[in-house]
């Protein structure tokens, strides 16, 4: 799953910094104007080529149907296959979202309470999958999805499995999705909470035990509120980044046996159908408007409103 | 046989944590160790066996040679892609995160808004509406419609930003502007001497970003000559046997691939990241961190 390890990118800052003030409230000394604008050039003609042109062209095109103003969001929303794909995704998020958040804070709590060095092991074994991201993870799941060959087979022998297309069958796709998203992205996270509680003052830590706290007050009362933020951080990129889904549906479905995944599972999907098929850009531009929006106000809102991140 | 309730904590907390381990690191193993069985002995055989370096030699020679050697056309293509990208994106972003960070000039702080914003975006929102714009402008097909958003990397500016504003202090940018130092050699005798970690940290994010993707390079490319190895593996998928019966009818002159085959393609499809993974963990990790450290 490219999804949450392409977009954990968490440089959020969870405390003050000393160079906070290093970065330049008032002018330097001698620097001039012109020099940062020359620096920041090719950056922001790459930011205004591909990051703001792509989104005003796309809009545009949305709006400027033949149809009429907006009538491709219309088309779009009408679109039969419009509010399955969502619903997809949709079940899919429950399932990541929640399994992720328990199980990266719970193993991040059970790795603190071990000797650095065994937990070190352990993160980096947990932390391997994320170099599979994309297609190469999709792949290793359709082998782990084979009840012929899979290591795993016996669990799915046990829950009644005994054909590679038993396993993927359309009912059971929200979960693959979720366990592949899972399998890649969960590591690097927990190399996150890991290094965020890692900052949590050893005094505190060391006076809550003076005062009889057992290591399962200590996870819950004292950690665990130290890291919320992290946790917040977390289940909101992850929200974005699966709105996005793409790559599992995209390369389950090109195992034939998996007849199931149908080419618009989710909605980039569907954009992408309705673009390459119909070479309907109104419609695919409106989708991805949609998409754009929703990972738009997500970012927009963790930025502005969440202050993880320094931008002073 | 009374067992103080503490310990039976502490097993079932190892118990989890292997689990754990077993979910996230067996298949992996298995991955290694497909491609040195043949298909059958896959059926037959423990998952964890062995089988031979003669067929592993086999697999890896069938696999390399599959499509009048497909594999090394996509890994080249690849290659072109993600350097380029990376390329590019250091290119922009090292001088970009040095002028948000110790320069000053009007719109600074509303570039640093919208570089934070783009970068917590997921990149794949971006994805259509570049196509349909590279579309527009006539790029569809060639490099660029790859290695121009491959470049664009608001996250490694965001980085060298961090970086630049934690590590230079301003006095000594000062000092040398005083004794007459122009921008430019402030920057290329000063800063970009010190800025030798932050320029292989984005620059090993943004291969790994560029080389792992595949929503960009499948709606970018349409020929077997222009596609990365991502999209490469999803083509071996169609031609592998188990997983797609029907293409295989009798007399079909497809040449046939199998398991071990395709696991061996993972492989050689994933080496260069999992190599820098492998090698560049700590830089990695202290990344992913970037701004999280204490005081």
């Amino acid at each position: 799953m490219t999804l949450p390890s392409a977009t954990a990118v968490p440089g959020g800052r969870a405390s003050s910094r000393r160079g906070s003030r290093a970065a330049g409230r008032e002018r330097p000394a001698g620097s001039s104007a012109t020099a940062g604008y020359f620096f920041v050039a090719l950056y922001v003609g790459l930011l205004g080529l591909l990051g703001v042109a792509p989104v005003v062209y796309a809009i545009y095109l949305a709006l400027s149907n033949s149809g009429g103003f907006g009538s491709s969001f219309v088309d779009a929303f009408k679109d039969y296959r419009f509010v399955p794909a969502f619903e997809h995704i949709l079940a899919f998020m429950l399932i990541w979202l929640i399994s992720q958040t328990i199980l990266v804070v719970g193993l991040t709590l059970m790795l603190h309470t071990l000797a650095q060095r065994v937990g070190a092991v352990f993160r980096f074994l947990f932390y391997i999958p994320g170099a599979l991201a994309g297609a190469a993870s999709v792949v290793v799941w359709l082998f782990m999805l084979d009840p012929t060959a899979s290591p795993f087979a016996f669990v799915l022998h046990w829950l009644g499995y005994a054909q590679f297309n038993n396993a993927i069958a359309p009912g059971n796709l929200s979960t693959i999705f979720a366990i592949m998203a899972f399998w890649t992205g969960a590591g690097g996270w927990i190399v996150v909470m890991y290094g965020a509680l890692n900052n949590i003052p050893h005094e505190l830590l060391e006076s809550a035990q003076i005062d009889g706290a057992n290591a399962f007050k200590t996870a819950f009362f004292i950690k665990l509120p130290l890291i919320r933020k992290w946790i917040v951080y977390m289940l909101v990129l992850s929200f974005a980044g699966g709105t996005q889904l793409f790559v599992e549906p995209t390369v389950l479905g090109s195992a034939a046996l998996g007849v199931g995944v149908s080419k618009y599972w989710s909605p980039n999907q569907l954009a992408w159908f309705v673009a390459s098929q119909y070479d309907n850009f109104a419609e695919a531009a409106a989708l991805s408007v949609v998409l754009l929006v929703l990972g738009l106000f997500v970012a927009a809102v963790l930025v502005w409103r969440g202050r993880l991140f320094e931008a002073e | 046989m009374a067992f103080p309730r503490r310990h039976a904590l502490q097993l079932v907390g190892i118990a989890v944590l292997l689990l754990f381990t077993a979910f996230f690191f067996v298949p992996i193993v298995w991955l290694f160790l497909a491609p040195t069985k043949t298909d059958g002995q896959l059926l037959t055989q423990s998952p964890f066996a062995f089988g031979s370096f003669h067929t592993l030699g086999q697999t890896f020679h069938r696999i390399v040679t599959y499509g009048g050697h497909s594999m090394l056309i996509w890994l080249k293509n690849s290659a072109i892609y993600s350097v380029g990208g990376t390329a590019l994106a250091v290119l922009a972003a090292i001088p970009a995160g040095y002028g948000l960070a110790l320069t000053h000039f009007i719109g600074r702080k509303a570039l640093l808004s919208i570089t934070l914003v783009v970068m917590i975006m997921p990149a794949t929102a971006l994805v259509l509406p570049l196509f349909l714009e590279i579309n527009k402008l006539g790029l569809y097909g060639t490099i660029w419609s790859l290695i121009l958003p491959f470049g664009f990397f608001p996250f490694g500016v965001y980085l060298t930003y961090i970086y630049f504003s934690s590590t230079i202090p301003k006095d000594l940018l000062a000092a040398a502007r005083i004794d007459g130092a122009s921008e430019w050699s402030v920057f290329r005798f000063i800063a970009l001497p010190l800025a030798r970690p932050i320029v292989s940290l984005v620059g090993f994010f943004a291969f790994v970003a560029s080389w792992n993707n595949f929503f960009l390079p499948f709606v970018m490319t349409y020929d077997n000559s222009q596609y990365p190895v991502q999209i490469g593996l999803q083509q071996l998928i169609g031609s592998t046997a188990s997983f797609n019966p029907t293409n295989f009818t009798a007399g079909s002159s497809i040449v046939v691939l199998h398991r071990p085959d395709l696991a061996m393609a993972v492989i050689i499809a994933i080496a260069p990241v999992l190599i820098v993974f492998l090698f560049a963990q700590r830089a990695l990790v202290s990344g992913m961190l970037a701004g999280a450290t204490k005081e």
